[in-house]
């Protein structure tokens, strides 16, 4: 008993495969813009790559470049089939690699679900590695002298401006480090020796913050120096300013933007999966009504399309019985006689 | 005589048809691409209006859509000529439309040319525009609590930041006018009043800037005040130090932004200039083949398509003729059914004539 039989006619065989062959071409564009936006996370990635430390992992982007390219190759190839399926003699030369393809995207199909599923779960690493990655770059940003991290200021001040965030968690991320090189501190000055003798590790430190942490909305200038001493600046409370700089950590405000980023192809990969489900039922129903036509030199016959030649319970205990089979290769002939007349 | 005479067959005419036809169908892309050039140009302009003091810049998209839009209507109107070219009962309603159509379509040309005139002629007023516009940003920076003016200083803040660039001409620009406003000054510290005191006009002058001039490529953190006293910072002298704020003034940095903008645009316009010449060419000549073998008793003889019909002299002649014909019946309107026989027997050389009147010099 087939699983969901429809009887098609000419008019709807020659429907079905002008739709399907448009259904194809609709997955080939939706396969390129996969295969794009692969590129521009992975572009992303390296532009913000020194934020995480050069620690980055790209399996995501290149995965999704492979599948982009894989699913453009895929539908074409389901394209073409449909493009020749009304004409016998194109037809017969793709026959016999039908099965293989059906199979081929069912497995296709999983694997854009895994896809789909990394790049859920894949932003818990992102989350973790911007951690790491922009504590040691705060730590860093004074360094512009030393070869491999003198872009370092540059690059986070340009982070902090650009999304509007300051420090790893909030600002006072800038207290804990000396942040000013010691080649421009005056180490004669009295002042400076006492600030970098309070502390165990001799560092200079500071309650102020980069000028990348001002925010241009503020209605007074920007208040960089002496941040947690109310009276070092006149009508400032710490406690109610609120548009002085940034109050978003950057590890937050980058990781919203990768995971927006994220969701979105996440989303558009799950799209893909039922456009692909799609595209294989409406293959499987057409092969299968030409295939089932009692007088195939009669295009004008009626004939029965189905997605499945048993129920779905029998086809997979005949899929399991072929597994098995392969698996024990011993006990095949003896199982094989037995059931071949049985079916 | 014709100007450069092409014989057409029929196929041959046909295939003209066919590729002005797809040339037309370039030329609406080209339309639209100059229409699209004009809104981005405009909303680019619209984004910064708040520092430009005046609108004249402005001409050039404005000019840009009005043609964009003009020369998408032209060419799908040329497309439809095209099609209707070729069935000989459908192509004499537009016989009358023809010569309007290469009027507007020269027009159109013209325009175009002017654009790229005009894009390069009103630099200098753009820079005007600019720098009064932008010295009264960085006067009013301070005026965050005056409705109108309260996102002044935002406003210049991030253009600093984007455009990388401090000040009007340079970041001194900013030592001669009070961007902190009095409501954050302590009007009771001796070091406030000394310097409000200190110059006319009673405002707090200083030898700082706003952080957005700072350059975040500078290899030490940002110095904003004090600039003028080298003792005032470590290892500092303001007469050699390059990287620490943005050295060009807005002004400069905006001007080489929208002249670079116009600029990259010149390429596109000229080509779309080129694309519609050749419509019109070939229009033309399309026009006449067809005319002509409509003329012919037998459709499938040769035809000759040209551009003009006599010579290039004789044209202008005759079409100056006619338009001085048309300003004189204006003018001797009244008389002309007196003038009109009279001409006739002074051609003639009759002797009798009883009003006296010039006879009309042609």
């Amino acid at each position: 008993m087939p699983l969901m039989p429809v009887k098609f006619t000419l008019q709807k065989r020659v429907k079905l495969a002008q739709g399907l062959w448009m259904l194809y071409w609709v997955s080939v564009i939706v396969g390129i813009l996969i295969f794009s936006l692969g590129i521009f996370f992975k572009v992303e990635l390296r532009k913000r790559s020194e934020m995480m430390d050069n620690n980055e992992s790209h399996l995501v982007p290149n995965l999704l470049i492979l599948v982009g390219l894989l699913t453009c190759g895929f539908n074409a190839f389901g394209g073409k089939v449909c493009h020749d399926s009304l004409d016998p003699m194109k037809y017969t030369k793709w026959k016999p690699m039908l099965k293989q393809y059906f199979m081929a995207g069912l497995g296709f199909n999983v694997v854009l679900l895994v896809v789909a599923l990394l790049c859920f779960l894949m932003q818990f690493s992102v989350y973790l590695t911007l951690a790491d990655g922009l504590k040691y770059s705060i730590r860093f940003y004074k360094d512009t002298d030393t070869p491999g991290r003198c872009f370092m200021k540059r690059t986070l001040d340009m982070t902090q401006i650009e999304f509007r965030c300051c420090g790893n968690n909030n600002f006072r991320d800038w207290f804990e480090v000396q942040w000013i090189s010691n080649r421009y501190l005056d180490m004669s000055n009295d002042e400076v020796k006492d600030r970098v003798l309070s502390n165990v590790e001799g560092k200079y430190l500071m309650d102020s913050v980069p000028f990348s942490c001002c925010n241009p909305g503020s209605p007074r200038p920007c208040i960089q120096h002496h941040l947690t001493n109310s009276s070092a600046h006149y009508d400032y409370d710490l406690r109610i300013e609120e548009l002085n700089i940034w109050t978003r950590g950057c590890r937050e405000a980058l990781f919203s933007y990768f995971s927006y980023m994220m969701n979105s192809i996440g989303a558009l990969v799950l799209f893909t999966i039922l456009l692909e489900s799609t595209d294989m039922a409406g293959l499987k129903y057409l092969t299968t009504s030409l295939e089932a036509m009692a007088d195939p030199e009669n295009p004008e016959c009626e004939s029965e399309g189905w997605l499945l030649e048993k129920s779905v319970k029998e086809t997979v205990a005949e899929a399991l019985g072929k597994v098995k089979a392969l698996v024990k290769p011993n006990q095949v002939q003896e199982g094989e006689e037995g059931a071949a007349p049985a079916t | 005589m014709c100007i450069v005479p092409v014989h057409t067959e029929s196929a041959e005419a046909v295939r003209l048809a066919q590729g002005l036809w797809l040339l037309s169908w370039l030329a609406v892309m080209c339309g639209a691409f100059v229409f699209s050039l004009g809104v981005y140009l405009k909303i680019e302009l619209l984004r910064r209006a708040e520092v430009m003091e005046n609108t004249e810049i402005h001409v050039v998209p404005n000019i840009l859509l009005l043609v964009g839009l003009a020369s998408m209507g032209t060419n799908w109107m040329a497309s439809r000529v095209c099609q209707d070219s070729m069935d000989m009962s459908r192509f004499p309603r537009w016989k009358v439309l023809l010569l309007a159509w290469f009027a507007v379509a020269a027009l159109l040309c013209c325009l175009l040319v002017a654009v790229v005139v005009l894009s390069y002629a009103l630099q200098g007023r753009l820079e005007e525009s600019l720098k009064i516009g932008l010295r009264n940003g960085i006067r009013f920076y301070k005026d965050t609590d005056v409705p109108g003016r309260c996102f002044q200083k935002e406003t210049i803040d991030r253009l600093q930041i984007e455009f990388r660039c401090c000040g009007n001409n340079n970041y001194k620009d900013w030592f001669e006018v009070q961007w902190v406003s009095n409501r954050y000054l302590d009007l009771t510290s001796k070091d406030v009043k000394d310097r409000i005191r200190s110059n006319v006009d009673g405002r707090f002058l200083l030898d700082g800037v706003p952080f957005s001039c700072c350059n975040p490529a500078s290899p030490r953190p940002c110095l904003q005040y004090q600039l003028t006293d080298n003792h005032a910072h470590f290892n500092y002298e303001y007469q050699t130090e390059e990287l620490n704020l943005y050295a060009r003034g807005c002004r400069q940095a905006l001007t080489d932004y929208y002249m670079g903008l116009m600029n990259s645009t010149g390429p596109g316009v000229l080509s779309v200039i080129l694309i519609q010449i050749s419509v019109i060419v070939s229009l033309r000549y399309l026009q006449t083949a067809v005319e002509g073998a409509m003329a012919l008793e037998n459709p499938e003889d040769e035809s000759v398509g040209y551009l003009l019909e006599k010579g290039l002299k004789e044209t202008f002649e005759e079409l100056k003729a006619k338009v001085l014909d048309m300003v004189k019946l204006a003018q001797v309107d009244p008389t002309t059914s007196e003038v009109s026989p009279e001409a006739q027997e002074a051609e003639k050389g009759d002797n009798a004539t009883k009003t006296p009147s010039p006879p009309p010099a042609s």
